[in-house]
């Protein structure tokens, strides 16, 4: 069972990690549609997920952060994708195993992920 | 919504835009009364007495980008058709608590989902917010609470990943020990 004392352990490597990132955070955003909409679709685990995946391959660069409805449900849960100085890239019915690939390719490697893009899905 | 912690979860998103800056969540199973018992609560900014009245109505929303608003509709629906129903406190200034009771046993409940989830996607998102868990079922109750955590982690935020992962394991395995008990 794990125990509040744990909490102290980490705080001191929680912290060490916090130094190395100092100042690496370059504007990236990956931006997840928190509305009702949003919800319902299944936004959760696909946030959760993206979290989990840009943690696990330590993008210090990367924030994950939410938005509400901006108007396209149908194509919930939807995913914006801001990078610094390249167009917004705006991904729909994500679901969590697409989350690995857009993590891989678009955020590591920086190539989109066309078909699974809103513009791609309206075709 | 597929599961009751999505309805918790969306009208927790209520919460954080009224400038709430600590939510409380709340989930009681009895098996001996039959009934489920969700709760959220929050010290945003409230509502008036009209804003209350029109608060069920799905054509009624205080947001500008569209004219609909469904969380609370879906959320009293799910109630409802549970032999349960949906109320809403709220006090201008203070805050509002939003609670909805189901038959445990109800064939049209639906599954209460993954809660945790829903706390760490809320911890994730706003990690200036406090948030407190509560679980109670027949055999005991569980509770934790942002704020002890803050205590022992100073400046480090809620959200940095190890910690998140810490507080998703520790609630999971306080609410299945408090499930295993039953």
């Amino acid at each position: 069972m794990k125990s509040i004392a744990e909490l102290q352990a980490l705080r001191e490597k929680a912290r060490a990690n916090m130094q190395v990132r100092e100042g690496s955070h370059d504007g990236t955003r990956v931006v997840v549609g928190m509305a009702t909409c949003g919800i319902a679709a299944g936004a959760r685990p696909v946030l959760n997920a993206f979290a989990d995946e840009v943690a696990k391959r330590q993008l210090k660069q990367v924030a994950v952060v939410q938005t509400g409805c901006i108007g396209m449900c149908q194509f919930e849960p939807i995913v914006e994708v801001l990078v610094p100085g390249k167009e917004k890239v705006t991904y729909g019915k994500v679901t969590p195993e697409k989350v690995a690939r857009i993590v891989a390719d678009h955020l590591v490697n920086g190539n989109p992920v066309v078909e699974y893009t809103v513009a791609n899905l309206m075709k | 919504m597929r599961e009751l912690s999505l309805n918790v979860l969306d009208i927790a998103q209520n919460s954080i835009a009224a400038n709430a800056t600590c939510i409380t969540l709340w989930v009681t199973e009895s098996v001996s009364q039959n009934r489920l018992i969700l709760g959220i609560e929050d010290n945003g900014r409230g509502m008036t007495e009209e804003q209350l009245q029109r608060v069920r109505d799905p054509f009624f929303t205080t947001r500008t980008t569209r004219r609909v608003g469904m969380g609370i509709p879906l959320f009293r629906m799910a109630a409802e058709m549970a032999g349960g129903s949906l109320t809403i406190d709220s006090t201008l200034g203070k805050g509002t608590v939003v609670t909805a009771a189901f038959l445990l046993d109800h064939i049209d409940r639906p599954p209460l989902g993954d809660m945790v989830g829903t706390v760490s996607a809320l911890i994730r998102l706003n990690p200036q917010l406090d948030f407190v868990y509560r679980h109670q079922t027949d055999s005991g109750s569980f509770e934790a609470d942002t704020r002890s955590f803050r205590e022992i982690l100073g400046e480090v935020p809620l959200n940095e990943p190890d910690i998140v992962q810490w507080i998703e394991g520790y609630l999971t395995e306080n609410v299945q020990a408090l499930n295993s008990q039953a």
